[in-house]
């Protein structure tokens, strides 16, 4: 008898608890609207260290992610967006939401671009992934004009080092805000696309969309 | 090195489970409140949680004292009425959350409700929910096993034929 008291117990225990935990089971609007509410708060008592969206666009998903200070990453889906994150969260800060407000304007603005209604993006951005030669490298691309390309040669000699060529190069190459600040206006000497953080399909994508022709 | 995951994944692996917890022990309404002050200590303090941490045992034990606040919130915000009930039941509110099952939750004596809230739903082991309600881990066991018996009765679930008392 106390073997099947017993069982009859376990039984009686499973179908309580399988009433609790479907009882209490949060739909995905309950998810959702806390989850808004956690971003809302975390950002009001500056907790929201990082804030991240994704958004479409004609190169495919992208990510992007800003502190408080801007727009510190933007990433292909070629990149994987886990990842990124993953990346982030070691080496920036595990604070991270999902949370689009900060993103909002400039989401709008890459859809002005794609849309060709933009040529220049203006959003404070967060440079603080890339230090040192990288770093100048990429507060001059933003220079080139929207339409126009530059060799990694002369880009070279407008930083003040003509003989930094591949530098450069990996600078552009470790470029965390792929499209807002246009790395892919440069171009080989031999008029060659050389690489792209968001492969060569992208880089030929954004430039047809700024008009520059191929080669 | 004390690297993380983003909390963005602590909010969707472990926000459910925590929704649960919050839910058993306070109902719909105050759960919600319960959740977001949980998630948001949680963030506070995530910089500093070890990376070995286990996450789930951290945000239930958070969300147990987060419950707590918002029961003597509630208290405080109520117009005395002679007596001062034992708990503030919030069960009853009406919404999504099944109401057979509220009103049985709502019919255990404290303890015993988040003693089952905390092991049965936050997966907390008896040591760790007697840390939180006091008393020993056997009493931690003997409150969940009691409730999860009055919450069998409520829902009258059958003793199986053969089964003696």
């Amino acid at each position: 008898m106390s073997v099947l008291t017993s069982s009859s117990e376990a039984e009686g225990e499973a179908i309580v608890l399988a009433s609790l935990v479907e009882g209490t089971a949060p739909a995905a609007d309950d998810l959702e609207a806390l989850h808004r509410r956690l971003e809302l708060a975390a950002d009001r008592d500056r907790m929201l260290d990082l804030a991240y969206t994704t958004v479409d666009s004609p190169v495919g998903s992208l990510l992007l992610a800003a502190t408080e200070k801007g727009l510190l990453r933007v990433a292909f889906a070629v990149e994987d967006h886990d990842r990124v994150l993953d990346v982030l969260a070691a080496t920036v800060s595990g604070r991270i939401l999902r949370a689009p407000r900060r993103l909002d304007r400039v989401a709008f603005e890459l859809d002005e671009y794609f849309a060709r209604g933009r040529r220049s993006f203006d959003v404070a951005l967060d440079l603080s992934l890339s230090s040192g030669f990288r770093q100048v490298v990429q507060r001059h691309l933003p220079l080139i004009a929207y339409g126009h390309t530059e060799t990694y040669k002369q880009v070279a000699e407008v930083v003040g080092n003509p003989r930094a060529v591949r530098a450069v190069g990996s600078a552009c190459a470790t470029n965390p805000l792929p499209i807002v600040v246009p790395c892919h206006r440069v171009l080989r000497t031999d008029g060659g696309l050389g690489g792209y953080i968001g492969g060569l399909e992208a880089k030929t994508a954004l430039l047809a969309l700024e008009g520059v022709g191929a080669r | 090195m004390n690297t993380k995951k983003p909390f963005e994944k602590v909010v969707a692996e472990h926000g459910p489970t925590v929704l649960r917890v919050c839910r058993a022990v306070l109902g719909e309404h105050d759960a919600d409140d319960a959740w977001s002050e949980t998630f948001l200590a949680a963030m506070r303090a995530y910089p500093e949680l070890p990376a070995d941490a286990n996450v789930q045992a951290w945000l239930v034990t958070i969300a147990h004292r987060k419950a707590i606040d918002v029961t003597r919130l509630r208290l405080r915000a109520a117009v005395p009425v002679g007596d001062v009930p034992e708990r503030a039941s919030t069960l009853g509110v009406p919404g999504a959350l099944d109401h057979e099952l509220q009103d049985a939750l709502g019919g255990l004596p404290d303890k015993q409700r988040r003693a089952v809230a905390l092991h049965y739903l936050g997966g907390l082991a008896y040591a760790e929910v007697a840390e939180l309600l006091g008393g020993t881990a056997d009493a931690s066991r003997r409150a969940a096993a009691d409730g999860m018996r009055a919450l069998r009765l409520a829902y009258a679930i059958p003793e199986r034929t053969g089964a003696g008392k």
